[in-house]
């Protein structure tokens, strides 16, 4: 190898070598160090989060009386792709209980990707849905038989009673809109729809869990990922206690049927609802599972309107009941004192006649004891003109402002904000803007808006508000707002009327008036120092609304209730005997006066209410 | 002292320790990328790790016998085992199935063989010792026409009877030997710039290589004007033969090549976005690399390739298993392995004193180049798709044979450099 002109060309073709390796290195670094998307790609690729649903919580009663549990169902899954050619069609219809005919149609419906749009060979089809245990037990047996053919678990809603539904709420699939708000939810997931299960669905729900599986090239699934290091065990669900009493609930609903209304108990002391009932209203069980959307839409188009939740959501004048603030808010404005007396002219009285017939002059007691309508239009008039109307209707429009804050403190007007009712309506006490608006700045005078003396008129106020009243009145002065979760410190507001309590005392006594010599006395037990306020509601949709609030014992009371009973006639008639019987079921743990309960719970008053 | 004894003294057993770290780090990872959950043990024979340690210890066997021979053989029948080998080469699309397209396989009995694997040490052996008789000297093309034909009938047969272009392809390792011997370094430049303009011409158009040939010709003339007369119509002709090149890409990309390797080209050239089809094997192979960041998620645990994201993953693909579970880390480890083992190679081929040994080692180093170059080139996106296998690393029993007689008949040959002297 001497003269060897091209010696140095070794170190080229040398550096060729080490160029070329460079180059790869470069590339190395900037596939794997610089280029952060390809680890999130290899991992859409190869693992599929699977979630792993919690049980969701269950739901007691103030006594410890379960409410809501879940039941499992099952779903048979097939997947095509794992079935096989001898697969045992016949053997496997037989388990089931269905015809080959049967099976080749449901395989059609699940592999026509118009009607299924999910469908793969790969993946697992839902063959049947929501089977019971029964029906799956002699398949889960001979399961091994059938390759490709699994047998899923899932929950459905499940209750003890058949009662409560607008309380409780249900649970459906989640909608898009849920999705985009709360990245926990994926399509096809669960969520609380409304009620309660709406309300505490982040408590009801607990936390899915994930089981992180690989998935090979073909799209078939190949276990659990590093020995299943990134799963994640599913949260169970808080359980909650309510502040129900399913026995009193039940028996609301009991006295409702056949007849459209709402009943409201609540603890005066607390706030807490012991019982709320809207009628007309459903099963629970009606929107749990399969035949939960036909079953919405069924009672979504119910001319009765069952859906709404007439104890929160439907708004009355007040009527009479309303007679009791009205005392309240003259005795504390000095229109009026504990004496004051004023005529009644009975059906004669100008501008409203009184509808009782009783002794004239009449004091407060008297006025709440017989409802009197004259005495109450007397007092507000005083109250309204008390400073007289000045040259621009101020001094008079003045004093209407600070009679609605004095009406406003006692929960009316507005939704109760430390609540946890999630459909509330706010009712309405008419604002000075509204009647400026009407009748203009000096249009309007004590006699324009007469009609709100006695709770008639352009006040409205929900059922839910009334009860609040009452309780109110038997706190002598202040209120909790009305809340449905035994355990939730959150709700436990106080709220503080400016109010005297002597005045409270003077309309309590009224009360107890009226359900010993007044319009409430046939309804009253001798062993409960009841005490009430009737009313009955004029309106333009047929006969007047039956209303009826009070309270016992009237030392220390337990329980407040409100019961309006629409075109019903008297609240005397068919509001205080619910109230009534509201009150003994619960202050003597059951109803003695039988008799009275049947009949009442047997009339009809709206034919068209089912029982659902 | 024994010849056997002195043999074995005289081996590189440098170039043997590389060689067997990177067989044996092929070896377990051909286990990680057949790994699936079924799994049976490293050395069970039905699987294809259990396989290619049957072929590593075949081919050290090989390897043995080899050394054991006489290296005067190597040289004196050089001629006849290359007529044999093109004997074989002809009759095996006649007795070959067709697998994936390709006639290069023949079945004895229960193992599937490929000649073509082995005719790449044969015609270095020929092309070795036509370049080495006495009184050859490479000094102008006329020098060169013989090798070429020995190059070109091999590459001819793989190419056109056989379809195995891949194989075929790397006879043009050749053209390094050659250019140690004397070729002009003119042909190396040439054949770049034609793939360049190849490129510029496919992906763009004709304009800007045609003004830039212009340009670049009239340079050149210009410069050596002076110089002779032969030289300035030399560059003519090659201007000429360049613009009818560029001319002629667009039909040739059309025409000539077969659909899947024009769909391959226009992959890497990013004319064609194609990741669930055409593109699938380079982009499955990026994402199991690039997933595997700088050291790797750790041996046997590579999701990607134990669920067979990337196909052919045990042979032409498994750089991506050393990408997915070594990382960054052990993947420039690995190529710096097979750098350090052909830069032995060459530094072997320039201590050889006779020059049969030296362009046979230099064939042998070029060689493992280019399968190298083209085999990362592919995994990486950088080269198309070109099926050829990673030396001593891709599963395969022809291969690893084929392989293995290229280097050990080299280590024989360099072997005999030093008992010669004793």
């Amino acid at each position: 190898m001497l003269n060897d002109h091209y010696y140095n060309r070794r170190l080229v073709i040398g550096g060729i070598v080490v160029g070329v390796v460079l180059v790869f290195i470069v590339k190395l670094f900037s596939l794997q160090i610089l280029d952060q998307s390809t680890k999130e790609k290899a991992d859409s690729n190869a693992l599929v989060r699977q979630a792993v649903y919690p049980s969701r919580g269950l739901i007691f009663d103030r006594n410890g009386k379960l409410l809501v549990f879940n039941q499992p169902i099952y779903d048979v899954t097939i997947t095509m792709r794992e079935m096989g050619k001898d697969f045992d069609t016949i053997g496997f219809c037989k388990v089931l209980g269905l015809t080959v005919e049967e099976f080749d149609e449901r395989i059609a419906v699940i592999s026509n990707r118009k009607k299924n749009l999910g469908f793969s060979r790969l993946t697992p089809q839902i063959f049947l849905s929501q089977l019971s245990r029964a029906d799956v037990a002699a398949l889960q047996e001979s399961l091994y038989h059938f390759s490709g053919v699994a047998i899923q678990k899932r929950t459905l809603r499940d209750y003890t009673y058949d009662a409560a539904a607008h309380i409780l709420g249900s649970v459906g699939e989640v909608n898009t809109r849920d999705i985009e708000c709360d990245a926990y939810y994926q399509s096809g997931d669960y969520s609380g729809r409304d009620g309660l299960e709406k309300m505490y669905e982040k408590q009801l729900r607990g936390e899915k869990g994930v089981n992180v599986l690989m998935r090979d090239a073909r799209g078939r699934l190949q276990g659990s990922y590093h020995d299943g290091e990134l799963d994640k065990p599913a949260i169970a669900g808080t359980d909650m206690t309510i502040t129900i009493d399913i026995q009193l609930q039940l028996l609301a609903e009991k006295l409702l049927q056949g007849k459209v209304g709402s009943v409201v108990a609540l603890e005066p002391s607390t706030g807490e609802i012991l019982a709320m009932a809207s009628s007309p209203t459903w099963n629970p069980q009606r929107l749990v599972g399969k035949a939960r959307s036909a079953n919405y839409m069924e009672l979504l188009n119910d001319p009765t309107k069952p859906l709404m939740n007439r104890a929160t959501q439907a708004t009355y004048s007040p009527g009479s009941t309303f007679k009791l603030l009205q005392s309240l808010v003259c005795l504390h404005q000095k229109a009026i004192t504990p004496n004051t007396l004023y005529e009644c002219n009975g059906p004669d009285s100008s501008p409203i006649k009184c509808t009782h017939h009783h002794g004239s002059p009449v004091d407060i007691l008297s006025a709440i004891e017989q409802s009197c309508n004259p005495y109450f239009w007397c007092a507000f008039r005083d109250l309204l003109q008390k400073d007289g109307y000045g040259t621009d209707n101020a001094p008079f429009r003045q004093r209407y402002e600070s009679w609605r804050n004095d009406i406003l403190q006692f929960g009316f007007g507005d939704r109760f904000e430390y609540s946890d009712i999630a459909e509330q309506s706010t009712g309405s006490i008419p604002s000075v803007k509204l009647y400026d608006k009407l009748y203009g700045k000096k249009g309007w005078k004590a006699i324009t808006i007469r009609s709100l003396s006695i709770g008639q008129g352009e006040i409205l106020v929900t059922p839910l508000q009334l009860a609040n009243e009452a309780a109110t009145i038997a706190n002598e002065g202040y209120f909790i707002a009305p809340h449905l979760n035994k355990n939730d410190s959150m709700l436990t507001h106080r709220y503080e009327t400016t109010i005297e309590q002597r005045y409270f005392a003077l309309v309590k006594e009224g009360m107890s008036r009226v359900m010993t010599e007044g319009t409430g006395r046939w309804h009253a037990i001798d062993s409960l120092h009841m005490c009430g306020k009737t009313g009955t509601v004029e309106n333009a949709h047929g006969r007047d609304h039956a209303i009826f609030i009070g309270f016992a014992p009237k030392e220390n009371p337990q329980i407040a209730v409100a019961v309006v009973i629409e075109n019903a006639g008297f609240g005397a008639t068919w509001a205080a005997p619910v109230a009534s019987l509201m009150m003994e079921q619960y202050l003597l743990g059951e109803v003695k006066r039988v008799q009275k309960m049947e009949d009442y719970s047997q009339q009809v008053l709206n034919e068209d209410v089912q029982e659902r | 002292m024994s010849r056997n004894g002195s043999v074995l003294r005289h081996i590189d057993w440098l170039t043997v320790c590389m060689f067997l770290a990177i067989a044996l780090f092929g070896w377990i990872n051909i286990y990680g990328a057949s790994y699936t959950y079924e799994q049976t043990g490293i050395f069970d024979f039905s699987n294809r790790a259990g396989k290619q340690f049957i072929w590593l210890l075949g081919g050290l066997t090989l390897g043995g016998v080899i050394m054991l021979l006489d290296h005067k053989m190597y040289d004196m029948l050089a001629y006849l085992f290359y007529a044999i080998m093109i004997l074989l080469l002809l009759i095996t699309p006649l007795l070959a199935h067709n697998v994936k397209g390709s006639y290069s396989w023949i079945n004895l009995g229960p193992i599937a063989f490929q000649p073509a694997e082995f005719a790449k040490c044969l015609t270095a052996l020929a092309v070795a010792k036509y370049m080495s008789h006495y009184g050859y000297r490479l000094r102008t093309w006329r020098d060169l026409l013989i090798p070429l034909a020995l190059i070109g009938i091999p590459m001819f047969i793989i190419m056109v009877l056989q379809q195995e272009t891949g194989s075929a392809l790397v006879f043009l390792s050749f053209l390094l030997p050659f250019y140690r011997q004397g070729m002009s370094g003119l042909v190396l430049l040439a054949g770049v710039l034609a793939v360049a303009v190849f490129i510029v011409v496919i992906k763009f158009s004709i304009l800007p290589v045609a003004i830039f040939l212009v340009v670049l010709f009239a340079i050149l003339i210009w410069r050596t004007w002076r110089i002779n007369r032969i030289y300035r119509w030399a560059l003519v002709v090659m201007f000429m033969v360049y613009m009818a090149f560029s001319a002629m890409c667009n039909f040739a990309f059309t025409k000539v090549l077969q659909p899947h390797q024009r769909t391959r080209i226009e992959v890497l050239l990013g004319m064609k976005n194609d990741p669930t089809g055409a593109g699938y094997n380079v982009n499955q192979a990026r994402i199991a690399i690039g997933s595997g960041r700088f050291f790797g998620k750790g041996y046997l645990q590579g999701t990607q390739t134990k669920l067979r994201f990337v196909p052919e993953q045990d042979t032409d693909f498994i750089f991506c298993t050393v990408g997915e579970e070594w990382g960054f880390f052990g993947s420039t480890l690995l190529l710096l392995l097979y750098t350090a083992f052909i830069l032995r190679l060459i530094y072997i081929a320039e201590r050889q004193r006779d020059t049969f040994s030296q362009i046979y080692c230099y064939s042998v180093a070029s060689i493992f180049l280019f399968h190298l170059t083209i085999n990362i080139g592919m995994v990486l996106g950088l080269l198309p798709v070109i099926g050829i296998p990673l030396p001593f690393f891709s599963y395969g029993g022809s291969s690893m044979w084929g392989f293995c007689l290229l280097l050990f008949i080299a280590l024989r040959l360099d072997a005999a450099r030093v008992e010669k002297w004793h």
